[in-house]
């Protein structure tokens, strides 16, 4: 494969109804500092239905050129229309690299166009570099559920391709005006191919908060216990306009919903405040929240691992501390 | 009903700890499990075979050790059991191994094969889409319920971040299964004594329909380039007061940080 004809680094743009995700965004912050590296352009191709209007705002966000694929075949998201859309959209532009978001769509389409081009993928990277001899990309991302790192490259083929979890780049604050081409792609489909129909997608956790977008969250794990338990964090939540998520054991529980997990198989959260209330700390928690600016933790059991990465440890029973500092909190704020 | 349950050895990685002073992993001691959510795949395959009647394959690609967790397969039901083993496996990546399953799959017969959405020690959810690919078949991912009309159809429920997308279609397919929506089953004490009787058939490269260079460490296009243990961060101060006390320092430090 002669590598040079490979150029710029490409981001999927991912849309829901319109609405470009915020991973789409941080996957752009993250494509300037690698195009820099490598003195290229990043380009964004942004595949859906009724869509072209949002292209200015990935050009806002970094984009120096957009590639929309504007069909009414992409309404929904479907593997085999979008797979075709954007294997095309790959085979005649011929990116050196490709992110997509880590969600369900994107683990979903990335591995499929990786099959059907014959390219390395590497999943849920941490971190992207352009390494400073060979240009390749360098992908680092956890193993074993967190306990290890490693880096991977793919030197012999083309599009280096890889997925990142949302909230693990930061996105570059967005340029009004900024200046860049748009260029509609039309794929040729093979509907014969098209063996999955969407009956309904059913939207049952909308309006519900996003926990990576939150400033402060108030986390609970199984010293919580119970759901009452969880009230009395809501109550401190309160107090502080922040969230409540919880570790994975509260959610294997059916105390807390599986998207206010936060960790390795929840979310990657990043708070200027994370309380760790009544969490172990087990590394695959940890992986999930350890970049968080102010890390307070309380456990009764002071070889926690969580006191490993808190700012501040407090050895103590969560349920006598939990209402003395909300009632503290309340007052605080009624003198300000 | 022909189904091919494509399932995984791994080492429980919730066992796993890190030496706190090396800062490396501790593996010794970690048990070898099937990962959860192939082990929800399985549940699967065997649910549809108690209501419609199935034979059911398990297979793995793996060292010949994996023939333990073929046998709990075989304990909690499944028909017949393939172990994918030969030194040119060795050092796949996800490609590879989908190229070195999908090999093993074109020799056997399948309306429907199912894996698990990602093993825990990997966690890409990639090997089932890229599989699905090779063998020219649809897929769909983090499947959370199923309905089958006995015939052809099936509704796939299938897990998003927003709540769950409702699917229509024909088998043959490939579904990567989430196991939060399939809790296995126990192995029979009759299937236990049973396992242990039974053949697990072992298959080498040789035995599938794939071309060599599409295996192992060179039919992968990802390399490791170099693999570290996380380092562990500066741990802050740790305190034992009276829950009084605990709330002054929570309040001078989140003040401290402008938070109040």
């Amino acid at each position: 494969m002669d590598k040079t004809l490979y150029k710029d680094v490409y981001v999927f743009a991912e849309q829901r109804e319109g609405v470009i995700q915020p991973v789409a965004m941080e996957l752009l912050g993250k494509a300037r500092d690698l195009a820099a590296a490598l003195g290229e352009k990043v380009v964004a191709i942004l595949a859906g239905s009724g869509i072209e209007s949002k292209a200015q705002a990935l050009i806002e966000g970094g984009a120096d050129k957009v590639i929309v694929v504007d069909e009414p075949e992409l309404e929904e998201y479907l593997t085999e229309q979008y797979s075709q859309a954007v294997s095309q959209v790959i085979n005649a532009e011929k990116p050196n690299i490709v992110l997509f978001g880590a969600t369900t769509i994107g683990r979903d389409l990335a591995p499929k166009l990786a099959a059907r081009l014959c390219t390395g993928l590497t999943a849920d990277c941490t971190k992207l570099e352009i390494s400073e001899e060979t240009k390749d990309l360098m992908m680092t991302r956890p193993a074993f559920g967190g306990n290890l790192m490693a880096t991977i490259m793919s030197p012999e083929t083309r599009p280096q391709m890889s997925t990142v979890r949302p909230g693990v780049m930061q996105k570059t604050a967005p340029q009004p005006g900024r200046q860049g081409t748009v260029e509609r792609f039309r794929p040729v489909f093979d509907p014969s191919k098209f063996k999955v129909r969407l009956l309904e997608n059913v939207k049952i956790n909308k309006g519900a908060v996003d926990i990576s977008e939150a400033k402060i969250l108030v986390s609970g794990g199984r010293g919580v216990g119970c759901k009452e338990g969880f009230e009395k964090l809501r109550a401190l939540a309160d107090t502080l306009d922040a969230e409540v998520s919880s570790s994975r054991s509260m959610v294997d529980a059916g105390i807390m919903d599986h998207d206010r997990q936060v960790g390795q198989t929840g979310k990657t959260v990043r708070p200027d405040v994370y309380f760790a209330l009544g969490i172990s700390g087990a590394i695959q928690h940890l992986a999930g929240m350890e970049e968080s600016d102010l890390i307070i933790a309380v456990n009764k059991d002071k070889s926690a691992p969580i006191f490993n990465v808190a700012d501040l440890g407090i050895v103590g029973d969560l349920n006598k501390i939990v209402p003395l500092l909300t009632e503290r909190l309340k007052k605080e704020r009624t003198q300000k | 009903m022909n189904i091919v349950v494509c399932i995984k050895q791994v080492p429980d990685t919730t066992e796993i700890k890190i030496n706190p002073v090396t800062g490396t992993l501790i593996r010794d001691g970690v048990p070898s499990i099937m990962n959860p959510d192939d082990k929800g795949g399985l549940e699967l395959a065997l649910r549809l075979k108690d209501r419609f009647g199935a034979h059911v394959t398990v297979i793995t690609m793996g060292p010949p050790q994996a023939d333990d967790m073929l046998r709990e397969a075989l304990a909690m039901g499944a028909d017949r059991a393939i172990l994918l083993t030969d030194r040119r496996f060795a050092g796949a990546d996800t490609l590879a191994t989908s190229n070195a399953l999908a090999g093993a799959l074109r020799m056997l017969d399948y309306d429907l094969i199912i894996t698990g959405r990602q093993a825990i020690d990997g966690d890409t959810a990639q090997v089932g889409p890229e599989m699905s690919e090779h063998l020219g078949l649809p897929h769909i991912s983090y499947v959370a319920g199923l309905e089958y009309d006995g015939n052809k159809t099936l509704r796939i429920k299938k897990e998003t971040e927003e709540g769950y997308m409702l699917l229509e279609t024909e088998m043959p397919i490939l579904l990567t299964v989430l196991a939060s929506a399939f809790k296995p089953r126990y192995m029979s004490v009759h299937g236990i004594v049973e396992a242990y009787s039974r053949e697990v058939e072992i298959w080498t490269a040789d035995k599938i329909d794939v071309d060599e260079s599409k295996l192992g460490l060179k039919g992968s296009p990802t390399k490791v380039f170099k693999a570290f243990a996380k380092g562990l961060k500066q741990a802050g101060e740790v305190y034992e007061v009276t829950p009084e006390e605990a709330v002054d320092l929570i309040v001078s430090k989140l003040k401290e940080k402008y938070i109040l």
